[in-house]
């Protein structure tokens, strides 16, 4: 990669986040440290292999997750594209193996076995959902192949999958709603009903908030568990409680647009405050018509959909690079909205696991072990191209990385970035430690 | 929410599903009569009608009341003429043979389905309503209401459209020549054969017509709710409910059926969860096979 003359001038802040990778992996003594050893001469050991590093995507392409899959397919090619066109990772070529898993549990577990047998991919990755993730995993351990997940579930840092699933590029949702809590409490009130979509990933939200929100002093005095499949929502709207101060709600699903309509028409402009992770909409256009009442109600977003005063030159290069405008639309077709919020995590995965397999000089299946190892002490990840959202902090005992959140408010037909939380107040006590399992 | 208001709320939501739910069972309802065919594809012709209600709202663009009309027009035609086809090309070659066209018409519910995702996509798609105002309704009783009782003007004209075709099958079936046609195919085919009618044109008309109808009663829908490839299961399952329960060919059973599926479906999840809701019906069809195998309104099998 570095032997290409690179005439751009962020050439320089690629460089230096791989010399990052490396001190952290250094620091733990994965692997000899100093500059002189920097992956950059790797490739020029010529791989032991010239052929491509095969890395399987576990996407969503059709069943309820397809709005994502569509997103995460495009930034996945875009990151792809973007390391080839560098020089590709220890300087073979990256090839992106696509399998639909149909956004479905038992078809997650075949496909990660085709990427096993069939296409002898090095790695499998991509996996949005958190009950395809929970349904793929144990079959990704058994054949050790890595996995790496993009799925916001807390099934990873809780310790319930294996050493081969890690979840490095994006935030969990314990973490997420935990830095939620005090601003939720401090800004919008302290008697929350839930509205949440009854699967692993609702769940996660409806245990972890209750308990964070508590800390604060609040309360979550009603919790309606919606099925991601339902595609009417106004007959679970009476269970709101009238004293209720702020309405959280988090759906996915194919009918999100359906939900948050209803919601707003059941309200008719009174009610609550509405707080919303940005799930609710994901590729959905906040200008729709009923979505009026949305107005001034405030969303997490993981990384911000328009372009505003805090958004990074990193975020400009990403957003250019996956094909996103201002706006958070596709650059061809304003209607299709992005999944904003989520996809950047496919593309900060595939740098780590470029990362991961050049601290390790991986060479082909053999290495898998030590690309794990390596990628466990990737350690500190600082804002830069590859991690166009913020800088992070991976914990390598749980498999999980720590990052930013923000809230933002509706206004003027966008979101507006109002809040932004620190590492820290995401961070908690690990939970289990995957480096004592054998590889 | 006082309980008052929670029951007005939770009935005019059950009378939408009701009112939807009428007519896609009707579609099945005469299908079987008729034809003796039970069509287990009958939940992608709805899927169908939905989605190319969005199809054709799209491409027409302006007031959504110009796309809406036309897909009114243009959805039951396509479906009607897609289902007719399907069954001169695939049913009348199995010779309507009752476990036969089972099979056949799984196969071409995969057929739909897949077709719809290549053709149209994955990703559930949105129709405007023509109209849609939010109707607030008064409650006295208990002052303090505030936001949550409402309905809307939408969905009361759903309930009110679905009223009008259904009496105008009824006239169709029991005022017209077509009508009699398809009673006389369905009371005996043979003899009616035998009076020169074109009983396998009857039977390709009547496929068509019940996929027309639930493709109609799609299009009312998908302002409502959305359309995607895989939403054909729940109306199939709860047509097959309101069928049973109601009784195979009866135009007031489905009716009924429907109203006490729909009505009960609204009123459950309300106060109790949806999937309780689902598991009271299906054991009521339990119950009716139990105890009233032709249905609470079929005629006992000759």
């Amino acid at each position: 990669m570095t032997n290409q003359t690179k005439p751009d001038s962020t050439a320089g802040s690629a460089d230096e986040t791989r010399r990052t990778f490396l001190k952290g992996a250094a620091a733990v003594g994965a692997v000899a440290a100093g500059t002189q050893m920097l992956p950059g001469m790797v490739p020029y050991i010529q791989a032991q292999s010239s052929a491509p590093v095969k890395i399987g995507f576990q996407v969503h392409k059709t069943g309820i997750g397809a709005a994502y899959g569509r997103w995460y397919d495009r930034t996945t090619k875009a990151a792809a594209q973007l390391i080839n066109d560098e020089g590709g990772i220890n300087g073979r070529e990256v090839e992106i193996v696509a399998e639909d898993d149909g956004t479905d549990p038992k078809r997650g577990a075949e496909v990660v076995e085709k990427f096993a047998k069939q296409h002898q991919t090095d790695v499998a990755f991509g996996t949005l959902f958190s009950h395809v993730v929970i349904g793929s995993s144990p079959r990704a351990g058994e054949l050790k192949m890595p996995y790496f997940v993009v799925s916001e579930g807390h099934h990873v840092a809780s310790g319930g999958l294996n050493r081969y699933t890690l979840q490095p590029g994006i935030t969990d949702v314990k973490s997420q709603v935990q830095s939620m809590a005090p601003w939720v409490a401090d800004n919008l009130g302290k008697k929350v009903t839930m509205i949440f979509p009854d699967f692993a990933f609702g769940h996660d939200h409806r245990d972890f908030f209750s308990e964070a929100i508590e800390k604060q002093g609040g309360k979550v005095i009603e919790k309606i568990a919606i099925p991601p499949t339902e595609k009417s929502f106004t007959k679970y709207f009476p269970r709101i409680p009238r004293d209720t101060d702020v309405l959280y709600h988090v759906m996915v699903g194919p009918a999100v647009l359906t939900f948050v309509k209803e919601l707003g028409e059941f309200f008719g402009g009174r009610g609550p405050q509405v707080f919303g992770f940005l799930d609710s909409l994901e590729a959905v256009d906040i200008n729709s018509p009923g979505l009026e009442f949305l107005d001034g109600s405030y969303f997490w977003e993981g990384n911000p959909r328009y372009r505003s005063d805090i958004s990074s030159d990193h975020d400009a290069f990403y957003r250019k690079a996956v094909g996103v405008d201002d706006n958070g639309a596709s650059i061809t077709d304003s209607k299709d909205i992005a999944t904003y919020s989520h996809m950047f995590g496919c593309w900060e995965t595939l740098h780590i696991i470029k990362a991961g397999m050049e601290a390790s000089d991986y060479a082909g299946p053999k290495d898998r072990a030590n690309l794990i190892e390596a990628v466990e002490n990737i350690g500190v990840m600082p804002h830069s191209r590859a991690h166009p959202q913020g800088d992070k902090l991976f914990n390598g005992r749980t498999h999980q990385a720590f990052g930013h959140q923000f809230i933002s408010k509706v206004g003027d037909g966008k979101l507006t970035p109002v809040h932004k939380t620190s590492i820290f107040d995401g961070y908690y006590p690990d939970e289990t430690d995957y480096t004592t399992q054998k590889l | 929410m006082d309980l008052g208001p929670q029951i007005v709320l939770a009935s005019l939501d059950g009378a939408v599903t009701a009112a939807v739910l009428a007519l896609t069972a009707l579609g099945l309802s005469l299908v079987f009569g008729v034809m003796r065919v039970v069509n287990v594809a009958h939940g992608e012709f709805f899927m169908l009608g939905a989605m190319i209600a969005w199809f054709v709202a799209s491409a027409i663009g302006g007031h959504p009341a110009l796309g809406f009309v036309a897909a009114l027009v243009i959805a039951p035609l396509l479906v009607g003429g897609l289902a007719a086809s399907a069954d001169w090309l695939i049913i009348k070659r199995l010779d309507y043979e009752p476990e036969a066209t089972i099979v056949a018409t799984i196969g071409l519910l995969y057929i739909l389905q897949q077709g719809a995702l290549i053709t149209f996509g994955p990703v559930a798609q949105a129709v405007e309503a023509p109209f849609n105002h939010r109707i607030e309704i008064p409650w006295f009783e208990g002052s303090n209401v505030g936001w949550g009782l409402f309905t809307t003007s939408y969905k009361l004209f759903v309930i009110g459209a679905a009223l009008t075709i259904l009496l105008g099958v009824w006239l169709l079936l029991s005022r017209t020549k077509t009508g009699l046609l398809m009673r006389a195919t369905q009371l005996d085919r043979e003899t009616a054969q035998a009076f020169g009618i074109p009983v396998e044109k009857v039977y390709a008309l009547t496929f068509g017509f019940g996929a027309a109808i639930a493709a109609l009663a799609a299009v009312l829908i998908v302002p409502i709710q959305q359309a995607d490839y895989l939403m054909g299961g729940d109306p199939l399952l709860l047509s097959f409910i309101v069928v049973i329960i109601g009784g195979l060919g009866s135009l007031r059973g489905t009716l009924i059926a429907a109203l006490l599926i729909g009505m009960s479906d609204g009123i459950i999840s309300v106060f109790f969860t949806p999937t309780l809701a689902k598991i009271i019906a299906t054991l009521v069809v339990a119950m009716v096979l139990v105890f009233r195998p032709q249905g609470l309104f079929g005629a006992k099998a000759q």
